[in-house]
């Protein structure tokens, strides 16, 4: 009884519980490996990930370094862009039944199709990385704006309306800052989705980045390398989300109380 | 101080048109406290809103002050049945909201200066025994200290004319007493003209001077109901007891009329 309710409510074991799952993952991994003897070039052991990690951090910190700037320069002009025509769309019934179902079919599309035409229309270079990041997260981006915008209570507007609020004032102080919650939820879906981002757009067409990477190590049957470089594509697509959660705890406190 | 002529109000709603109001004609006095009462959906909240200049009336015309309504004005504080208070603000930025909203860039057009205003909503805020939570979140207090702090709120701009619509009837029954009491309190002290919606009788009854009854659909005035009991007056332990349930019980009659009259001429018929 004790035991149990110290597992569930102590917050060290909040920590300590996904570490010692992680820790088990790992052993079962390592455990197969030997038991079942897997040749390394179709599994390698995690030690030989670790080795690999090790021998080279400069090259693959390098490239890591890469991916994650596409990732967030797709993630911020996603951004950039979503959010105003969600504002747009939220503003206009004609707007929103006009780019609506576009919208719709744009994000239907199998990003993975688009990524050779972005080589052909934008070269080799880090745009058709960039862009294909800010397609997959777009749309994320797009409804979850639009969605809070429109979830402000009427009381909240007819509040403002009765102090005599101009519309930028009831748009600044209410609507936005209303819709924020909403609008994180939508870029903590955006960010994991940009990380895949990335590294599809790096697996045609590119030269650096640890999508090409995992592609070159497939066509050399170098398998920890191709590990090391997923291990890190994960620290860095967690690093992010929490990235993002944290911005939320520190910005929006009164959110995780009231909804 | 505020004056209906003739007012009436018809939506234009999905299930064709409904008379929400017809021919009010109503004059509150300065300083009146008037409570409106009338069964739901008589037209009471739009009634309120006619005043506050949220909606335009569709016949007759409203004046506060003497000047004919056709916006919210500044002087005219609104409160809601929810506290309605902003949950990312503080208590204390929450009161000084209609302040920010005034000075959206023309600071000069204030009567006092930021810093006043600052002084006087820690003083509303201690009036109605909210001093030390100035700092706090809506979300950490109860729903009576949150509509304490909407009462602040709607107090901080020197309203010549406050619209309250059923402010206290989503609270416990002793939050609410206490409620009722700090508002008379507060309306002694300041020179205000109140119209207070309530759907409780009693409560109409001991915070009035006049309660004005409305009818249901389409909703006209019924009575006006001058109240002689002295002040202060309250819900609970009352000096003034029989009094109050004496007017509350002419209301009543007044509210439930219709039924009143099915039943009488069954009474009639008994030698
Ligand atoms: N914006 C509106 N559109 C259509 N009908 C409305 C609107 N506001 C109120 N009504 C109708 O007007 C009548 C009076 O409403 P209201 O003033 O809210 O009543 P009360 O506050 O007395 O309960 C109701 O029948 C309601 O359905
Ligand atoms: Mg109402």
């Amino acid at each position: 009884m004790t035991k149990r309710s110290w597992l569930t409510t102590s917050p060290t074991a909040a920590v300590l519980l996904p570490i010692l799952g992680l820790i088990g993952a790992i052993a079962l991994w390592w455990l197969a490996t030997i038991v079942f003897s897997i040749e390394s070039y179709l599994l390698p052991t995690p030690g030989d990930v670790v080795r690999t990690l090790a021998d080279q951090p400069a090259y693959l910190l390098r490239e890591t370094g890469i991916s994650f700037l596409e990732t967030i320069e797709g993630f911020l002009l996603a951004i950039v862009i979503g959010v105003p025509i969600a504002l747009l769309i939220v503003r206009s019934v004609i707007l929103e039944r006009l780019v609506y179902p576009l919208l719709l079919m744009v994000n239907a599309i199998p990003k993975i199709a688009v990524a050779p035409l972005l080589v052909v229309w934008m070269g080799f270079g880090q745009w058709p990385k960039v862009v294909m990041v800010l397609l997959m997260c777009f749309f994320p981006i797009v409804i979850s704006t639009a969605q809070g915008m429109k979830s402000t209570p009427a009381e909240l507007v007819e509040l403002l309306r009765s102090l005599n609020a101009s519309r930028t004032q009831e748009f600044f102080k209410l609507r936005l800052r209303y819709a924020m919650p909403q609008i994180f939820t939508g870029l903590k879906v955006a960010i994991s989705l940009a990380v895949i981002g990335s590294v599809i757009a790096e697996f045609v067409g590119a030269t650096q980045g640890l999508g090409y990477v995992i592609q070159q190590s497939g066509a050399s049957a170098d398998t920890a390398l191709a590990f090391a470089a997923i291990t890190l594509l994960s620290i860095m697509s967690i690093i992010l989300f929490y990235g993002l959660v944290l911005l939320e705890h520190l910005f929006l406190p009164w959110a995780q109380e009231t909804r | 101080m505020i004056r209906l002529d003739g007012v009436g109000q018809v939506f234009d709603g999905r299930e064709g048109r409904v008379t929400a109001l017809e021919e009010i004609d109503l004059h509150v006095r300065p300083n009146e406290f008037v409570t409106l009462i009338g069964r739901s959906g008589c037209g009471k909240s739009t009634l309120l809103r006619l005043i506050a200049g949220l909606l335009p009336p569709t016949s007759g015309t409203v004046t506060v002050a003497g000047d004919r309504v056709t916006g919210p004005r500044r002087d005219v504080s609104f409160m809601f049945q929810r506290p309605a208070l902003l949950p990312w603000r503080s208590v204390l930025s929450n009161v000084m909201l209609p302040i920010e909203i005034d000075s959206g860039g023309t600071e000069q057009r204030q009567s006092r200066s930021r810093a006043a205003y600052r002084d006087r909503a820690h003083d509303l805020l201690d009036l109605v025994g909210l001093k030390g939570f100035e700092r706090r979140l809506p979300h950490e207090l109860s729903g009576g200290m949150q509509q304490r702090v909407s009462l602040c709120r709607s107090l901080i701009r020197d309203p010549q004319v406050m619209l309250m619509d059923e402010p206290f009837s989503a609270l416990d029954a002793l939050t609410r007493t206490e409620l009722s009491e700090e508002l008379q309190r507060i309306k002694m002290e300041l020179a205000t003209t109140i119209v207070f919606v309530t759907h409780s009788i009693e409560e109409a009854v001991v915070l009035a001077d006049r309660v004005v009854v409305l009818t249901p659909r389409p909703g006209r005035l019924r009575e006006i109901v001058d109240i002689d009991i002295p002040r202060p007056r309250s819900l609970g332990q009352n000096a003034h007891l029989t009094e109050v349930a004496q007017i509350s019980g002419l209301l009543h009659g007044l509210l439930a009329e219709k039924s009143a009259a099915d039943i009488r001429p069954v009474d009639e018929v008994r030698p």
